[in-house]
């Protein structure tokens, strides 16, 4: 089992001066999992996803990438570990200044060095697959935001990444949208790409999850599957928390 | 009369002469203005390094500089800094020097207001993708900041085009004292000369500035 973990975290620590947002994170994932992290906003589980891409440097304990310990001082060995971890992220991030192509054969061609050909090649095939190949020669502005965060799925899947954080990938979407990002992220764990996501969408999250991990103020209350996390959680924060979910209509 | 001073900008040499002190004025400026933003790209990038010491040294360059009255700049230049230290400057180099240590203080500023303007998210989905520092600058934050920056940069540019009528007061024959020289050498003759040459001048000016703005125009409507 120890052999096909592909991302771990060791008791992290993450500090902003003297507030602490982790304290003491522990998380595996094994190869192919979807692990998706829920939690209250502020309770650090967007800044959980920046830290396993380096984004943010830790101040305590490690993390581990296909048996590579991410330091974040190291920016070389930083950038090579990052191309094994694709990240999208909630705010529309794609290069303005690029085509959809431009946009998702840039990191391909410029930072592992594939053929254009190469790259465009693939790019067509998972394009299509969302959809959007006959977008691809449009700017980003010219897309809605459910079709930029499908193509900025496909940017970071062109780098053949082994695990792929989300980050609220819907949280910005107009609600007629969020179905169509959320379809595409279904499909891509149907065929066993190891997902860490962060979401606010709880059917979804039932829907996908292999393992729910429930945060609060820093630290991880509750790990479970989905079904018993949602039936029948174990904590009472977490029973408050999925209360906020349901709706009784208040009869007179 | 009024358009009896007309004919003096086709007496003798005197439009040929105008037109070189053009040139002169000309070439000043494009080889300021190429080495400014040059400079001045460099120096926006340097003004965002998150190092106390690089911000306090920037800050000071660009106030330094913008206090500065630019002829003040270029009397220091060109008689104070040069008779310290008994070398002799050619007037056309320290008219250079001038205009790209004050161009690329302003240059760097609005490279940098350009540079902080381009969300964060954009440096990090870059880095999420593995791209390296200097990558993300030539492929990605750079070119989103052209689109940014061209309007400053072009008014810049006028403005420095503009500044080089400062450096006939160091000897340099360009194209407003040619002017002078025009207007002097017939003032007998054609008493109300000035009025003339200088219109002559305005328009000389206009006619390298506008392309300027045109161009600008042009871009920025493509770019959108």
């Amino acid at each position: 089992m120890e052999k096909d973990i592909q991302l771990k975290a060791e008791k992290i620590i993450k500090k902003f001066g003297d507030d602490t947002i982790l304290n003491g994170i522990d998380l595996e994932v094994h190869k192919g999992e979807v692990v998706v992290v829920l939690g209250p906003s502020g309770c650090g589980k967007s800044t959980l996803l920046r830290c396993l891409n380096g984004l943010e440097s830790i101040q305590g304990g490690s993390i581990t990438v296909d048996n590579q310990v991410l330091d974040t001082k190291n920016t070389k060995a930083l950038t090579e570990l990052r191309q094994k971890v694709g990240m999208v992220f909630q705010s529309y991030d794609l290069f303005p200044n690029k085509t959809v192509l431009g946009n998702v054969i840039m990191a391909p061609t410029l930072v592992a060095k594939r053929s254009k050909e190469e790259a465009i090649k693939e790019a067509h095939t998972l394009l299509d697959r969302v959809g959007l190949w006959d977008k691809r020669d449009a700017y980003p502005r010219q897309l809605s935001g459910g079709q930029k965060q499908r193509v900025a799925i496909v940017r970071a899947l062109m780098m053949h990444p082994e695990v792929m954080l989300f980050d609220e990938v819907t949280a910005a979407l107009d609600p007629e949208m969020v179905r169509e990002v959320l379809d595409v992220m279904l499909e891509l764990a149907d065929q066993g790409l190891t997902m860490v996501i962060v979401t606010h969408e709880m059917s979804f999250a039932r829907a996908i999850a292999d393992r729910i991990i429930f945060m609060d103020q820093g630290n991880v209350v509750e790990e479970n599957t989905p079904d018993a996390f949602f039936t029948s959680p174990e904590s009472e924060r977490a029973q408050q928390f999925l209360q906020t979910f349901s709706f009784d209509k208040k009869k007179k | 009369m009024l358009d009896s001073g007309f004919k003096i900008l086709f007496q003798g040499q005197n439009f040929n002469r105008l037109l070189e002190g053009l040139w002169v004025t000309i070439r000043i400026s494009l080889i300021s203005v190429l080495l400014s933003m040059i400079l001045g790209t460099l120096f926006g990038m340097f003004m965002t390094l998150p190092n106390r010491i690089t911000r306090w040294i920037s800050r000071f360059y660009l106030e330094f500089v913008r206090i500065m009255p630019q002829l003040v700049l270029l009397y220091i230049l060109y008689f104070g800094v040069a008779h310290a230290m008994g070398w002799n400057i050619p007037a056309e180099f320290a008219s250079i020097l001038m205009l790209v240590i004050w161009g690329t203080a302003e240059m760097g500023d609005l490279v940098r207001n350009a540079l902080i303007s381009i969300p964060k998210h954009q440096y990090e989905s870059a880095a999420a993708l593995g791209m390296t520092k200097r990558d993300t600058y030539l492929h990605v934050i750079l070119p989103q900041t052209f689109t940014r920056l061209l309007p400053p940069a072009m008014n810049l540019i006028t403005r420095m085009i503009k500044t080089t009528s400062l450096i006939y007061l160091i000897g340099i024959v360009e194209v407003l004292k040619v002017g002078q020289q025009i207007i002097d050498a017939n003032r007998m003759q054609y008493p109300n000369g000035s009025l003339w040459v200088y219109a002559a001048i305005f328009f000389l000016y206009f006619i390298i500035c506008w392309p300027i703005s045109l161009l600008s125009k042009y871009l920025e409507k493509r770019w959108k």
